[in-house]
Parts: structure tokens; C-alpha cells; sequence
């Protein structure tokens, strides 16, 4: 891991060697040496944990209604009939056009929250309602002949058999939350943001600046999928000794 | 008395059962037996209610008070030996745990999964599960599986131990052998005590 690290960090410094360009390709040190200035204020910080909140608030609402409508889904075929045209089309529309379509009808803070959520959403979605219905046949059928509850069928049979595509969904939705959410804030510019400061960046012509709010993103995203990653492990060991 | 009267069952297109009729023994062990594809388990899922024949009547029995032990053990992968067993217990019989670890000599096992446990291991918890559910009627297919001969003798006589009738698929002679009834199905049914 570090061997690789250590490599590209190479590539990277050969390659901004040759372009000799500080404004096309900032070397690694300059990008460091301006993380290094920027994390040494309560600014930073404050925009680093605020959208931070914004991602990990629509993860959540994504991974929520993704569960709930997967359910209604898999119970009603009524609820198949509305919802899975309407996930579709959530899944094809361009993230771009949803960012500028909320953003006019919320605020701009709430945005990257809602955006998030929608891109989570349709892989939440899709993941568990495969899940459910891949659930063993056999397994429901001996659920209902040993006369289970409803609820003791769930837990028994369906739940051990959702819970590695609903872990799988997570881990995936995870990076498309904060793409998609630090996207939103970079075009919809809430006051405090780690997009609104790549947006900044631009205007500015600060490469550096930019390459270091997109490591303090891919750090949090990695830190973020870290804690997830554990959250999933504990979960699926208290699965097997329920 | 349990009474199948002019039964047409088929599996998928082809027809297993054809107006079949019969009266099964209302208490003891019954073996249905015959050659492979002769509607053993067919009969039996249907007697379970967990098929509805094409045509005809099944009378005398509750398919919501009947025990079944399936073909394969369809045991969960996540579950213990001894979670297995209490999933299927009462609140009020949970402290009949320990006699069903016995009963499937798999004391020792409690803690264990499936994944961890013999292919005969398997079986005797599928049956100790189905027996454990209880009910007025059994139904087994092939039970014993897998176990070997000393085992499931003591099996049957567990089996014939038990307040309720006992219906179950096999078609290996030494366990026909060790039944209070053998059903040969091939053919017209033909019911024989031994």
C-alpha cells in the first residue's frame, strides 16, 4: 500500500515536472505545503465537518428510503408498479440537472443533503430489492410450514440473505455521495462548503488550493468508507450470533 | 383417520399421481416407499399442504398441525446448532433444548453452524428440528439420510415413541423393516403391516 502510495505520488511529481506548470499541474509538495497552511484554521475545519454532515445526512436518507421503498416493492405489486419506473428515472437523469432543479425549489444548504440522497438511492433500492427477491426459495418455504410470524420470517430468512447486497449498496453509495455532494455545493455555492471552495479555486486560477480541498475529500471519503467498512463488520458478526 | 380420495397431482407438466385413493394408519410409524419418481414426495407435500392436488379430496388432517422434515435439510447457514432448535420452540417448551441436543446427539455441537457439522450432523438437526416443532401428524422425507445403521434404529424407535402418527419417504429396505405400516407406491397402493 505504501509502495503504491509512494509510486504515484512519483508519477505525479515527474509529471508536474514536465508540464513545469504550477497552474495546469501543482507539484505534490505545493499541494501539501497549502493543506498544511489551510489545516491550521478553524475555517478549514468548519467547512471539512459541515460538508461532511451534508454527505453523511443524505447517505443516510438515501440508504432509508432506498430500504423502505425495496420493501414496499417486494411486498405490493402496486408499489413495484409506481416505484420502480420512478427510481429509473432518478438512475438516468444527469446529477447536474437535479442539482440546478433542487436548487431551485430548496435551499442552497439543503441541496448537496438532497442531492446525495438521490444518488444513493437507486442502489440502495436496487440492491435490496435483489436481495429480497433472490431469497431462498426453499428457506420461505420451510418458514411457512414451521409456521413463523411474519416478522420471525424476516429476521430468520430474508434479513441474512439482504444484508451483503444492503452492505455492498452501502459501500458503493458511499464514494456517489460525495461526488454527487460536493458536486451540488460547488454549483450551488452554500456558504460553508468544501465545494463552494473548489468552486472558488476556479475563479481564482488556485490549482493547489483545488488539489488540496480534493485531497481533504478523498481523505474524508476514505475515512467515511473506513468507519462504514467497521460498522459493516460488526453487523454481520452480530448476524451470525443473533 | 387421514384419507386421500381420487388425487391427480402432477410436477409441472407430467402427472405423478393419478386418481389416486388411500387411507393412511391413524397412529404408529408408516413408510411410503417405491422406486424413485413414484410420487413419495409429492404425496407428502400434499398431505403437508404445501401442494393442492389437481383434483380430488384430502381428509382428516390440518396441514397448520403437522410437522414436516423436507428432502434436503434446508437448515440456515447463520444459525447455531442449538439456535436452530429454539427457533422452532415455544416460549413455554424453550426448556426442552437440551433433550433435543440429545435426541440429535449433537450436545456437543450446540454452539456450532451448519457449515461446521457432517452431512448426517446436518440431518439429525433437521429432524430434531422437525420433531422439536411437534404437531398431530409428522411428515418425513427420507430422514434418514446420510445416518448411519446403529443410529437410525434408535431414530425409529424415537420415532415410534412419539404420540403422533409418523409418516415418512424412504425406499431403503431395512428401514421398511423397522415400520408399523409400509405403503408401496407402484402402482395401486398397497398397504402392508408388519
Amino acid at each position: 500500500m505504501i509502495v503504491a502510495v509512494l509510486f504515484w505520488l512519483l508519477v505525479w511529481q515527474l509529471a508536474a515536472g514536465t508540464v513545469a506548470s504550477p497552474l495546469l499541474l501543482p507539484a505534490p509538495l505545493a499541494v501539501f505545503s497549502r493543506l498544511g497552511e489551510l489545516a491550521v484554521t478553524s475555517e478549514f475545519w468548519q467547512t471539512a465537518l459541515l460538508s461532511l454532515g451534508r454527505v453523511a445526512l443524505g447517505l443516510v436518507w438515501g440508504i432509508v428510503l432506498g430500504v423502505v421503498l425495496a420493501a414496499l416493492s417486494c411486498t405490493f405489486r402496486w408499489a413495484d408498479t409506481l416505484v420502480s419506473p420512478a427510481v429509473g428515472v432518478v438512475r438516468a437523469t444527469p446529477v447536474a440537472s437535479f442539482i440546478l432543479l433542487v436548487l431551485l425549489w430548496t435551499q442552497r444548504g439543503q441541496v448537496p443533503v438532497i442531492i446525495a440522497a438521490l444518488m444513493v438511492l437507486p442502489i440502495v433500492y436496487g440492491n435490496v430489492t435483489r436481495g429480497i427477491r433472490e431469497t431462498d426459495p426453499k428457506l420461505l418455504e420451510l418458514a411457512r410450514a414451521y409456521r413463523f410470524s411474519r416478522w420471525k420470517t424476516i429476521r430468520l430468512v430474508i434479513l441474512p440473505g439482504v444484508r451483503p447486497y444492503f452492505f455492498s449498496a452501502v459501500t458503493t453509495a458511499l464514494g456517489l455521495a460525495w461526488k454527487s455532494g460536493v458536486a451540488a455545493e460547488a454549483l450551488c455555492w452554500p456558504k460553508v462548503a468544501i465545494g463552494t471552495e473548489i468552486y472558488y479555486t476556479k475563479l481564482n486560477f488556485e490549482t493547489a488550493d483545488l488539489f488540496a480541498w480534493t485531497l481533504v475529500v478523498i481523505l474524508l471519503s476514505l475515512g467515511l468508507e473506513r468507519l462504514v467498512s467497521i460498522a459493516v463488520r460488526a453487523a454481520e458478526r452480530r448476524g451470525q450470533h443473533d | 383417520m387421514i384419507e386421500l380420495r381420487h388425487i391427480c397431482a402432477a410436477y409441472g407438466d407430467k402427472p405423478v399421481l393419478v386418481d389416486f385413493s388411500l387411507s393412511l394408519p391413524e397412529s404408529g410409524v408408516t413408510v411410503l416407499s417405491g422406486p424413485s419418481g413414484c410420487g413419495k414426495t409429492t404425496l407428502l407435500r400434499l398431505l403437508a399442504g404445501l401442494e393442492l392436488p389437481q383434483s380430488g379430496t384430502i381428509s382428516g388432517i390440518d396441514p397448520k398441525r403437522t410437522a414436516v422434515l423436507f428432502q434436503e435439510d434446508r437448515l440456515f447457514p447463520h444459525r447455531t446448532v442449538a439456535q436452530h432448535l429454539t427457533d422452532v420452540l415455544p416460549r413455554n417448551r424453550q426448556n426442552e433444548l437440551d433433550d433435543w441436543l440429545r435426541f440429535a446427539e449433537l450436545s456437543g455441537e450446540s454452539n456450532q453452524l451448519p457449515c461446521q457439522l457432517s452431512g448426517g450432523m446436518c440431518r439429525r438437526l433437521a429432524l430434531a428440528r422437525a420433531l422439536a416443532l411437534g404437531g398431530d401428524l409428522y411428515l418425513l422425507d427420507e430422514p434418514f439420510t446420510g445416518i448411519d445403521l446403529p443410529r437410525r434404529r434408535r431414530l425409529m424407535t424415537a420415532l415410534r415413541d412419539l404420540k403422533a402418527p409418523v409418516v415418512l419417504v424412504s425406499h431403503e429396505p431395512e428401514i421398511a423393516e423397522l415400520a408399523d405400516h409400509v405403503i408401496l407406491l407402484d402402482g395401486p397402493p398397497l398397504q402392508v403391516k408388519l
